[in-house]
């Protein structure tokens, strides 16, 4: 979140989370991911007494931590209930109940969760447009972490003049006032789904090229990347295949945090009416749609703005206890 | 000092010309016009129209115009609002937008501050918890949620507070807006100024004040606050930023006639000059706001000499 940012401040543009020769390099490569590279093998051997790799080690620290683990927990419920609850309710999306407008929760038709003023089902409706904000999540999020780590790795790696150009490129970019600019895109584009995710992604990626781009620097004189040099590996390959994995603790962390901001982003649009469009939903809409009709009908507005607060609630315990879990300097 | 102001000053100038070209230039390939209304205007008036706001120029032209123009001040004429230049609209709505997100940034730092130093303090006490259980749920919640929820808890159930409307700037009315704009800047102060104390109180320098016999109460206001207070200085300028924006929703629900309103407002009409002029005056602030935070945190901080 804006926390980690450190500010506007000249060239000093190295955001690095961590300090250098952080534990990362010689670990990392078991887990999820395969090993991409030769050198780990024999980093990996002489590290072996420890004998845990750094996914097994986060993860063991992380399950230890039970605000996290609930805050998981919840979020996968959120997220399954979500994506096949529309399917068990026996109401569309924008379907309309001619018994009920504006109804109370109820049991009567299945409106568990009442009706909106025009009949149409608000559980149904959440739990659709919490099938937007998660994608709109997830996609935005994508996007600004391929662009962010591309753009910091090239940057860091190729260091010098390249480097400092496109840091002040970023510069400039940070001083933009950013969040005008997407809601001008909106309008003169129209409200289009896929400009969110384009829209959102491009704005998101900042903080992550500079955290990316500290690391990589970090990285770059470390002996396994020499050794590579020294073995003819090309420069693309160098960044894809060694620098980038070897970077990818920070990189998660940043993510779990980037996850809540574009939420919270999408659902702003939203609310101003300049986000998703009819028929289709998403959390802010709703959240926007409840407060006009707040006097009369309060559940209208509490129901999604609760879906809306536990889901960043959970993404924020699980980003602090997942930094928790891969900072070395907590261990 | 001075050279390094103007230096940044002058940075901040293809900033801004970016920030002016990319708005001018979207808002006109948007499709529509500020003239397309319920009626369809008889095509002789319209083309009187457009050309009485020099919108029947080639674009370059226009653009130059609009370069022109702005270094004097004028941000031209609004479409919607008849009669009223964008410049006499933002004048009029900054003064109110500015009394809203100045006294929320105060109110921020006057309670956002204390409550990370108490929790630092009574680190793994139950105020520590309380504070950083409370800052999170101030993040999770967000001000467009807060605020609707505010207005129907205090102003339409209780009744204590109005749920809206400006009324001229009068204190009631000012109470909901600022409290729901201010609570996620409290909720990120505090939790930063816990961080920065915590790491603080840890140093060798407050072993040193506490070896030499002061008291605790000394130790903390004397030694540990100034440094504390750098991230959180730093901070100052994403949080001014994150008022801003807040400003524009807050607005919107409360109904205040500041200048976040008229960008809404003018984004949903297609009032070409009155977006162009809100986001060309929001970004002048944004970056001023910036340098000012920076210049702060030197004066604070004697190791950072901005003397290249």
């Amino acid at each position: 979140m804006t926390s980690e940012s450190k500010p506007y401040s000249g060239d000093n543009a190295d955001g690095a989370p961590l300090p250098a020769g952080g534990p990362n390099p010689p670990h990392s490569h078991s887990g999820p991911n395969p090993p991409h590279s030769p050198e780990p093998e024999t980093t990996a051997a002489s590290a072996a007494p420890a004998g845990e790799s750094l996914a097994r080690d986060a993860w063991r620290r992380l399950s230890q931590n039970r605000a996290a683990m609930a805050s998981l927990a919840l979020l996968i419920a959120i997220v399954v209930v979500c994506v096949i609850g529309p399917w068990l309710l026996p109401w569309g999306l924008a379907e309309v109940d001619w018994n009920a407008f504006g109804t109370g929760p109820t049991l009567d038709n299945a409106h568990f969760l009442g009706t909106d003023a025009n009949g149409r089902d608000l559980l149904t409706r959440v739990l659709y447009g919490g099938r937007i904000s998660l994608s709109v999540a997830l996609v935005a999020s994508l996007v600004s972490l391929v662009i962010g780590v591309l753009y910091g790795a090239i940057s860091g790696y190729l260091g010098g003049r390249v480097d400092n150009l496109m840091m002040r490129f970023v510069d400039i970019m940070y001083s933009l006032p950013f969040m005008f600019l997407v809601i001008l895109l909106m309008v003169v584009f129209g409200r289009n789904i896929f400009l969110i995710y384009a829209a959102i992604g491009a704005v998101e990626w900042l903080d992550m090229a500079r955290i990316v781009r500290g690391q990589t620097l970090a990285l770059k004189r470390r002996e396994f990347i020499e050794a590579a040099h020294a073995l003819g590996v090309r420069d693309t390959k160098i960044v894809t295949r060694h620098l980038i994995p070897n970077a990818i603790g920070p990189v998660i962390i940043y993510v779990t945090l980037t996850v809540p901001k574009v939420i919270l982003l999408e659902s702003f649009l939203s609310f101003l009416g300049l986000g998703v469009q009819e028929p289709l939903t998403s959390w802010g809409v709703l959240i926007s749609e409840g407060v006009d009709m707040m006097e009369s009908a309060p559940w209208m507005l509490l129901v999604p703005s609760f879906f809306l607060a536990a889901t960043l609630f959970c993404l924020n315990f699980l980003g602090d206890g997942l930094r928790d879990a891969l900072d070395p300097r907590t261990r | 000092m001075l050279i390094y102001t103007l230096k940044r000053l002058l940075q901040a100038v293809p900033t801004l010309l970016i920030v002016i070209t990319i708005s001018f230039f979207l808002m006109r390939v948007a499709p529509g016009g500020p003239f397309d209304g319920e009626r369809q205007l008889p095509p002789e008036i319209e083309a009187n129209l457009m050309a009485a706001y020099h919108l029947d120029e080639p674009l370059p032209m226009q653009y130059l115009r609009y370069m022109g123009n702005l270094l004097q001040g004028d941000f031209g004429p609004s479409f919607k609002y008849k009669d009223f230049s964008v410049t006499e609209l933002i004048m009029q709505g900054f003064p109110v937008s500015l009394e809203i997100g100045g006294l929320a940034i105060l109110l921020a730092l006057i309670i956002g501050l204390p409550l990370g130093i108490a929790a630092a303090i009574k680190r793994n006490s139950t105020v520590d918890y309380l504070v950083m259980g409370t800052a999170l749920t101030g993040i999770a919640v967000p001000n467009f949620v807060l605020a609707p929820i505010f207005a129907l808890v205090f102003g339409v159930l209780l009744g204590w507070l109005p749920a809206g409307g400006w009324n001229g700037g009068a204190l009631p009315n000012l109470v909901l807006p600022v409290v729901a704009l201010s609570i996620q800047q409290i909720a990120y102060i505090a939790r930063m100024m816990r961080a920065s104390m915590i790491e603080v109180l840890g140093s060798h320098f407050i072993r040193t004040a506490r070896a030499k016999g002061l008291n605790e109460g000394e130790v903390i206001f004397r030694h540990a606050i100034r440094p504390a207070l750098l991230p959180v200085m730093s901070y100052l300028g994403p949080a001014i930023a994150g008022i801003i924006t807040g400003s524009v929703v807050i607005e919107q629900i409360f109904g205040i006639p500041g200048i976040g309103r008229y960008f809404v407002q003018g984004a949903l009409n297609r009032d070409y000059t009155l977006v162009m002029g809100t986001v060309v005056f929001y970004g002048v602030l944004i970056v001023l706001m910036n340098l000012i935070v920076d210049l702060l945190y030197s004066a604070l901080d004697p190791q950072i000499r901005y003397d290249d």
